[in-house]
């Protein structure tokens, strides 16, 4: 059974979740990618803060659909989130930000980062940009489109049902580096023979 | 009627970008097919079939990042590359305002998106004259995320100890496999190329992925090595998407080129989930389509 998540969300709430929980997000999330997370650091802009307390930001480069009255998500999957990983930490901290939906992991500061603060990690399904961008019931805003462009820009969206996977947690746990231990003992049985 | 180029080739990239080639598809349900009932993985790829059924049923992107557009056409002398080239580019414009592609090309200097997946190599065209009559175009959309996983290996490698040979081979794409984890959108496919200079060797190595996931290799040798990689990738366990699982890679293809006798490079590229391809070919007015 999927776990329910109603945004924003409890730090309590966000410290009962586990690796490997199924969760299905509603309510508000940001994305945020590569140019919005220098920005976050760089700039530290006051009028982010409400808009990103107790939410998600969501690692994505969507593709929008202009509306006559707004913006419609054609297509809304994760990316690779390890690019982030010089930033996570502190926008974390700095904004209150409660998880960050993304795809293929994060390193060490940022699983540091989800203990020390209260947060999460989710895995969304990477690619499944049609089915991720149907949970998108809404665009309830856009910030810096114009200097980022379309794949940079924080767009706020109103998601139901947006499923997605705990798979680091804060309690130190990561599923990402069981899987590459793991995997990387078979890998050198297959190379070395040992 | 006169055969309109650009929205032949507008046709081509909606196929492209909307749909998986059916011998793709059929990988990937025997993949779902085979993880654990109730894991994150049979989840995943569960997620993934939903999604190319429902972006096929749609018009739209299976996955918003659409890819570096590289296109291989074959073309008789009667046809000027220059028209070909003029039609691709109107059409990947046209593409754009349609939601087919996402504006996709950024200045290497400047940062500044061009606002059309338009600019200098994207899209990405490689012409080759034959002696046929009619024109022969394939299109792959090859996304960021599994392209950064890509790797390329100057043997003998001190780290796996790959030496010169196909036992080297074997070693190094193993690893590179192990470094992706799950980066490139895993389960995905593997295209490798051994020989040539560095960027042929690349180039070659994409070409694999034109090739339908149920050929065989003409040379017993790599068919070999194929079968024996893809059974052994798999035993890795990193799974669909890295949450752990029965399928990393769906299949491996290797093609070989001669090489200089200083340099031995083996190119890893890594197709994603999202393996676009499609083909169209051009007799005359007569324009069909595939994968
Ligand atoms: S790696 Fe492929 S499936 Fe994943 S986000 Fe990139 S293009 Fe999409």
């Amino acid at each position: 059974m999927a776990i329910r998540i109603d945004l924003p969300v409890s730090e309590e709430a966000i410290r009962a979740l586990k690796v490997g929980d199924d969760v299905r997000l509603f309510g508000n999330i940001v994305t945020a990618r590569d140019t919005a997370h220098k920005f976050m650091i760089e700039k530290r802009p006051d009028w982010l803060r409400p808009i990103l307390a107790g939410t998600v930001i969501y690692h994505c480069g969507p593709v929008m659909k202009r509306l006559k009255d707004g913006w419609r998500a054609v297509a809304a999957g994760p990316t690779t989130s390890a690019r982030e990983e010089p930033y996570q930490g502190t926008v974390i901290g700095e904004y209150g930000v409660r998880g960050v939906i993304g795809k293929g992991g994060m390193g060490p500061k940022t699983l540091e980062a989800l203990k020390q603060h209260g947060a999460v990690y989710l895995h969304a399904t990477g690619g499944a940009a049609c089915v991720l961008g149907d949970a998108v019931k809404s665009v309830e805003g856009v910030h810096m489109l114009e200097e980022f462009g379309v794949p940079e820009a924080f767009w706020i969206f109103r998601v139901e049902d947006f499923p997605a996977v705990v798979t680091m947690d804060s309690h130190g746990g990561s599923l990402h580096a069981v899987v590459k231990e793991a995997s990387g003992a078979v890998a050198s049985r297959l190379i070395h023979g040992i | 009627m006169a055969l309109n180029l650009t929205d032949a080739f507008l046709e081509l990239i909606r196929r492209a970008s909307s749909d998986l080639p059916p011998d793709v598809e059929r990988a990937l349900v025997a993949a779902h097919r085979r993880e654990e009932p109730g894991s994150v993985a049979k989840g995943a790829l569960a997620q993934v079939l939903l999604n190319v059924k429902v972006a096929r049923e749609s018009s739209r992107p299976l996955c918003q990042d659409t890819g570096t557009n590289i296109y291989h056409v074959h073309l008789p002398a009667s046809v000027p590359h220059g028209k070909v080239e003029k039609a691709i580019v109107a059409a990947t414009r046209k593409a754009v305002k349609l939601n087919y592609l996402r504006p996709n090309a950024v200045d290497s200097v400047t940062g500044k998106n061009s606002g059309d997946n338009t600019g200098v190599g994207q899209p990405q065209i490689h012409f080759e004259q034959w002696g046929k009559g009619h024109v022969e175009v394939s299109l792959m959309l090859k996304g960021g995320g599994c392209e950064n996983v890509g790797r390329q290996y100057a043997v003998p490698d001190a780290e796996t100890k790959a030496g010169r040979d196909l036992e080297g081979v074997r070693r190094v794409v193993i690893d590179a496999v192990q470094k992706a984890q799950g980066l490139g959108c895993a389960p995905g496919s593997l295209g490798i190329a051994i020989g040539g200079d560095r960027g042929s060797s690349y180039l070659l190595s994409k070409q694999q992925f034109l090739r339908s996931l149920d050929d065989r290799n003409p040379d017993r040798e790599l068919a070999a090595l194929e079968k024996r990689l893809l059974a052994e990738i798999n035993e890795l366990g990193i799974g669909p998407m890295g949450f752990g699982g029965k399928t990393t890679v769906l299949t491996v293809k290797i093609g070989k080129m001669h090489r200089l006798p200083a340099s031995f490079f083996v190119s890893i590229s890594y197709m994603c989930w999202a393996f676009r391809r499609a083909r169209m070919t051009i007799r005359g007015e007569k324009v069909t389509y595939g994968y």
